[in-house]
């Protein structure tokens, strides 16, 4: 047994991990009633890819099977991660259409949890662009889903947090492209009106995304940087700069647990107000950045989720519909900026329609926040919950580790569908995760 | 035809057999795949062709099978410019104390095999005055200890080979590389208490020797803390290292 954990690090459990070498032996890890699921990266921040009983690892999956470079098509191994992808065929002109805020994600993952990127707006999410997957469904069928073929499979597959199987392929589509930079515009927000107004004029960028500081209050409510973004062409590069940039592995790691006082309400607010200023210097101008600072922040830190201490944090994301959505949002960061302890990691962005049976965007905002593992934090997070729920909005289970099955099934009116299909291909219950224990599973 | 150069990787399957042929690929090499089952390399040289658009070739290799040497590498369709040994059994010692077949398995295939294939090319390598060979060897070959000795000894050995060839061929213009990679998290090791800050991934090892190769470096340890944790283990007393049970 293996103590196991998603990126929060909350909750930690106990499971037989296994580390299959072929399909063949996926298959005999998630056979006998084991109440098993598939782990990519572990990004997945609570307990979607901790098996009931059984974890079934799938990283030593990354092979690349073929690549078109005449239409961007590729066929991968699901365990193969999106770094990996993008640092061979980035300088080869290719990029993935969806990336998250992390490039430490597993194909499978990322199909699993449907992830959405800074695009999702105008370009929808990740499943957008897989094409067709390779399941091995929980009673013991290996069949190829698409849109046009074994459609129920595929659309709960993608978002569907890997309940339906374990995928282990996929071919997608890559999105061409002249250089590896992104022409970057900064937008600076006084309060939360002016972000999301910023947020809305910028429904024709390519990219948009608001760092929010959540630990201003009043008049200051909201207040963001927004950060607007295109792919640079190559005419767009400043003379000596390559194509694409170099790639580079985190460069600072957080080394050891820190002390959980070290992010409190004095830190954060300095932390927040000189993030803030120095973001509004760079305001209104274009820039040309790395594909990687732009769409990975965080990545350059190593182990940065150890910032919060031993005993881990929760992050809470969740959508909004466009409609009232201002006073709801208001409303959240008042109680988070008077609360005081959320971190400096907070982002608000616009999300369209998820293209997924399960999958978490729907059109209007989402914002994430991360808070310690502390105090009354999960009373807390159900007051917020309530919040959302009343909106007629929901959480990401990518990111979950604590909310209520009412919660859930209020947010995520299409379950009873995705309980069907699941149903079907796996009528004996093998594939179960912590997560579907604790939100969907008879019990 | 390519004017590329060619690498030729022995117990390609293995993990770190595939992280270095994708280093090498990476870096523009075409590859040769070699080990005992073709079937299990076919996926890895469908991947290095669609990740680097290099010419991959696989072929059979069996490195207990010493009678074939001749001729596995005559059938070769050009003579690399580069070969890499990554074969290797680990085994287990306590069987190995009591079972001859599998002490000499482990004997044969981390010394005997790999020293001859490497032997043999390192003569038509000579021949045409340029080659690089590598041997990934091991830490546990610095001294024997009681938990591996058996393993070690064979290491040892096949370090000795590989430090005796390349002070003979150093002016003809063959380079021979030592690789030690100290705890690499692979197959091999799946299961063992490896110690964290002493432990890579195999595609830190492959990059390791991507660089020997092309800095033309002797001896590598992939870690640098293995040179130190092995100068200290080598330099203890008999005396007091024979107390010791690790």
């Amino acid at each position: 047994m293996t103590l196991v954990s998603g990126w929060g690090r909350f909750p930690v459990v106990d499971t037989d991990l296994r580390r299959p070498r072929s399909f063949a032996a996926v298959g005999e890890a998630v056979a006998g009633l084991a109440g098993a699921v598939a782990r990519g990266n572990g990004r997945a921040y609570g307990d979607a890819a901790i098996g009931a009983a059984r974890t079934v690892a799938m990283t030593g999956f990354d092979r690349v099977r073929s690549f078109d470079p005449a239409t961007g098509r590729i066929r991968l191994e699901a365990g193969l991660l999106l770094s990996d992808l993008i640092d061979t065929f980035g300088p080869r002109g290719f990029l993935p259409f969806v990336v998250p805020g992390t490039r430490f994600v597993s194909i499978g993952g990322a199909i699993a949890a449907d992830v959405h990127g800074k695009n999702h707006h105008c370009e929808g999410g990740f499943g957008r662009y897989v094409d067709s997957i390779l399941l091995r469904t929980g009673q013991g069928e290996v069949i190829e889903a698409s849109r046009e073929q074994n459609s129920d499979a595929f659309f709960a597959t993608v978002g569907g947090m890997g309940l339906t199987g374990v995928i282990l392929e996929a071919t997608m589509r890559l999105r061409p492209v002249e250089t590896g930079w992104i022409r970057e515009r900064v937008i600076s927000a006084s309060d939360l009106d002016a972000a999301m107004r910023a947020l809305d004029a910028g429904d024709s960028a390519t990219y948009s995304v608001a760092w929010i500081d959540c630990a201003s209050r009043g008049r200051d409510l909201g207040r963001s940087l927004i950060y607007l973004g295109e792919h640079a062409r190559a005419d767009e590069l400043a003379g000596g700069a390559g194509a694409f940039p170099a790639g580079r592995n985190p460069g600072l790691a957080v080394p050891v647990d820190l002390p959980s006082m070290t992010l409190n309400r004095y830190s954060i607010r300095a932390f927040n107000e000189l993030y803030y200023r120095m973001g509004a210097r760079r305001a209104g101008g274009n820039h040309v950045v790395s594909l990687y600072p732009y769409f990975f922040p965080l990545d350059s830190i190593a182990d940065w989720n150890r910032i919060y201490g031993r005993r881990g944090f929760l992050q809470h994301q969740c959508v909004i519909p466009e409609q009232g959505a201002r006073d709801v949002l208001g409303d959240i960061l008042d109680r988070v900026a008077r609360r005081g302890d959320a971190s400096f990691l907070a982002v608000l962005k616009k999300l369209g329609q998820g293209d997924g049976i399960l999958s978490f965007p729907l059109p209007g905002y989402t914002l994430a926040l991360d808070f310690p593992m502390k105090g009354d934090v999960l009373n807390f997070l159900d007051e917020i919950d309530r919040l959302v729920v009343a909106a007629g909005g929901r959480l990401y289970l990518a990111k979950d580790a604590r909310q209520s099955r009412a919660t859930f099934e209020a947010g995520y009116p299409a379950l009873s569908r995705f309980n069907a299909i699941r149903k079907s291909l796996d009528p004996a219950g093998n594939i179960r995760s912590k997560l579907s224990q604790r939100l969907i599973d008879e019990v | 035809m390519t004017s590329r150069k060619t690498v030729l990787v022995l117990g390609g399957s293995s993990d770190i057999g595939r992280a270095t042929a994708r280093a090498f690929a990476k870096a523009g090499y075409d590859v040769a795949l070699a080990g005992r089952d073709v079937a299990v390399l076919e996926p890895d040289a469908a991947d290095l062709r669609a990740r680097y658009n290099v010419e991959v070739g696989i072929h059979k290799f069996d490195v207990l099978d010493t009678a074939s040497f001749d001729g596995f590498v005559d059938a070769l369709p050009a003579l690399p410019d580069v070969v890499i040994s990554i074969v290797g059994l680990l085994g287990t010692q306590e069987s190995a104390q009591e079972d001859l077949a599998h002490a000499t398995t482990i004997m044969r295939s981390n010394y005997e095999g790999p020293s001859l294939i490497l032997g043999l090319f390192a003569e038509k390598f000579l021949a045409r005055g340029n080659g690089t060979i590598v041997g990934v060897s091991s830490v546990a070959g610095d001294r024997g200890r009681a938990s591996n000795y058996v393993y070690g000894s064979a290491k040892a050995g096949f370090s000795a080979f590989l430090s005796g060839l390349r002070a003979r061929a150093s002016r003809g213009g063959l380079h021979v590389v030592t690789v030690k990679p100290g705890f690499v998290r692979t197959r091999m090791t799946e299961g063992m208490k490896l110690i964290g800050p002493l432990t890579v991934e195999a595609p830190v090892v492959g990059d390791a020797i991507l660089q020997a190769v092309e800095k033309k470096t002797d001896v590598v340890y992939v870690s640098g803390k293995w040179r130190l944790v092995m100068l200290i283990i080598k330099t203890l007393p008999e005396a007091i290292f024979k107390k010791l049970k690790f």
